[in-house]
């Protein structure tokens, strides 16, 4: 590569969109072989709603992942506890959230939500401080206290809620569908695109707007260099790993509303796909995580439709199939 | 002349291997304190040694009088540490200006600060909004100095500045450097190129083994042929 003078103009920097592209290109792919217009539009809507609920779950993440280089197997427990707290918010208010009244479905439903990631963020603070900084550095042993953190978690959950499966009824207002031709969409699934589309861009306003956005960023590719400096990297890393885990927390509540039931083991099918969302996405690329959860759901979803007997292995292939064509995931940040 | 920076019996283990044997020196207030010596003499650990990306074993490092062997990196940073590692390390992922803002610590940019910085590096005003990542690798160097002068530093740590870059960037990176050495800043300087150690350094320091070796004036080191070959195994003239 010639070395460029200092005075020389630079190429200009080349967007990398074809990770962009994917999705919409898998979704165009399926319309002929789905066959029914409606049906695609239904399958689509759904890959996307299911998309943003596991990108919120994953968002934490793969930050923790590319920030602190910590491999979080207990990722999971945050979301079983984030949805179990909210059973303790609605079950006294069961007649608001069924009231045929949005505005009072909302008013129980927001302080639900928001009281399960201050409790799954407080969770974090705990984990972080007693399981993950004795081991920093040490992957194995990272694998060892958090997935031991995990089944702690949820033994202790059995103890509490016993192994019955708890319902978790949708509010009224948000049942149904929006009627569009020959097209239904559910309203809830509306509601879970909206809220993941708004978290994804109020992640990335900060991210890219803010100073501590731009420390998150220059500590994902190079830690030591942030340190040097003059930056005390573990303070954030700690308020990273809460705002993480209470993400989760939220993501652990709309998973247990959309599927209308809440278990202390609900999140280990969850977790698989999370990894998964992670790594094909690119160590803590939120970009990447985006793209790579509505890549995860449109595989479920489609694929579930098209081949049912392949939904057990459909994202394992979607994994190798991303990671052959770029090893690092779809956007690599850092060098790990 | 008071020193700025001393170590005393430094000693650091990375692992298994024990890297500083050692050592002793001292940087003077305002001068350039040249660090040579052959690849694997110690000079980088000695860096991070002192910018607490490696823990001393043992020993005393005092900047400005202040003990800073046991603090953290942050710490010696905020106590007006500036680094430059060999890897330049810039955020390729940020653009020059953020790359900038995260260095100004405490505050907005300094407008009089950065007019100085692109006095000496026009090219960073020019791709002010451009990704790190595609500078090339001189203009990364310029980016990895300005981060660590954009505000005012008692001490400069910075290691191989010009390895790898064209002979032109080089001379370049020698006047600016120059022009920093003439503002009054300390500087400790790891350098392969003999020439830009002639041209920068008041003093040196050679290190062979995790020791310090030899210690004198830049000038002395560098009229003396005889001498250069023992301690480098080159003369100042197969730079030329």
């Amino acid at each position: 590569m010639t070395e460029l003078a200092a005075n020389d103009p630079l190429p200009k920097p080349k967007r990398d969109i074809a990770p962009v592209l994917l999705p919409i290109a898998v979704a165009l792919v399926m319309i002929p072989l789905i066959g029914s217009p409606s049906t695609w539009l239904t399958l689509t809507a759904a890959s996307l709603a299911m998309g943003m609920m596991i990108f919120i779950m994953a968002s934490g993440l793969t930050l923790v992942f590319g920030l602190m280089d910590v491999l979080n197997f207990g990722h999971g427990a945050f979301i079983a506890v984030g949805a179990y707290v909210a059973t303790l918010v609605l079950a006294p208010f069961a007649a608001s959230i069924q009231a045929d009244s949005l505005w009072m479905n909302l008013a129980v439903l927001a302080p639900a939500a928001l009281l399960s990631m201050a409790v799954s963020g407080a969770l974090g603070l705990v984990v972080e401080r007693v399981l993950i900084l004795p081991v920093y550095g040490q992957h194995l042993k990272q694998i060892l206290m958090t997935t031991g953190g995990l089944i702690v978690a949820e033994q202790t959950l059995y103890a509490l809620w016993g192994p019955q499966i708890i319902p978790m009824p949708l509010p009224a207002s948000l049942r149904g569908s929006f009627i569009l031709g020959d097209v239904a969409i559910a309203k809830y699934r509306v509601l879970a695109m909206l809220i993941g589309l708004a978290i994804f861009i109020a992640i990335q306003l900060v991210l890219n707007r803010t100073k501590l956005g731009l420390l998150i960023r220059a500590g994902v590719e190079n830690r030591e260099m942030v340190e040097a400096l003059g930056y005390r990297i573990r303070r954030l890393f700690l308020g990273v790993f809460m705002t993480g885990s209470a993400l989760a927390g939220l993501g652990g509540v709309m998973w247990a509303l959309y599927r209308e039931q809440v278990h202390a083991s609900m999140s280990d099918d969850l977790t698989v796909l999370i990894f998964i969302v992670v790594i094909i996405g690119g160590l803590g690329s939120i970009g990447g995580c985006f793209i790579g959860a509505i890549l995860v759901a449109m595989v479920a979803n489609y694929g579930g439709f098209l081949v049912p007997k392949l939904a057990l292995v459909s994202n394992i292939l979607l994994m190798v199939a991303i990671l052959m064509w770029r090893p690092r995931g779809l956007y690599a940040v850092t060098s790990r | 002349m008071t020193d700025l920076l001393r170590l005393s019996g430094v000693h650091t283990h990375i692992g298994r291997y024990h890297i500083l044997q050692g050592i002793d020196l001292a940087v003077p207030q305002g001068q350039v304190t040249m660090l040579l010596g052959r690849n694997g003499a110690g000079k980088t650990t000695t860096l991070r040694t002192i910018m607490g990306l490696w823990q001393a074993s043992s020993g005393e490092i005092s900047l400005a009088g202040e003990r800073i062997e046991s603090r953290a990196t942050p710490d010696i940073a905020r106590l007006g540490v500036g680094y430059v590692p060999e890897s330049m390390a810039v955020f390729s992922d940020l653009t020059v200006k953020e790359n900038l803002v995260l260095a100004a610590r405490d505050g907005p940019l300094d407008d009089a600060q950065l007019d100085w910085i692109f006095g000496f590096f026009p090219a960073l005003r020019r791709f002010w909004l451009s990704r790190a990542g595609s500078l090339s690798g001189g203009q990364k160097q310029m980016l990895s100095i300005a981060r660590a002068i954009i505000e005012p530093r008692k001490l400069l740590l910075i290691d191989e500045p010009t390895k790898g870059l064209a002979p032109a960037i080089v001379m370049a990176l020698i006047e600016c450097l120059k022009e920093i050495k003439r503002e009054g800043a300390t500087i400790l300087l790891v350098e392969q190129n003999f020439f830009a150690a002639r041209e920068l350094g008041d003093n040196v320091l050679v290190m062979d083994n995790g020791t310090i070796v030899h210690r004198g004036e830049m000038a002395a080191l560098a009229a003396d042929v005889p001498l250069q070959e023992r301690l480098l195994g080159l003369s100042l003239e197969a730079h030329q």
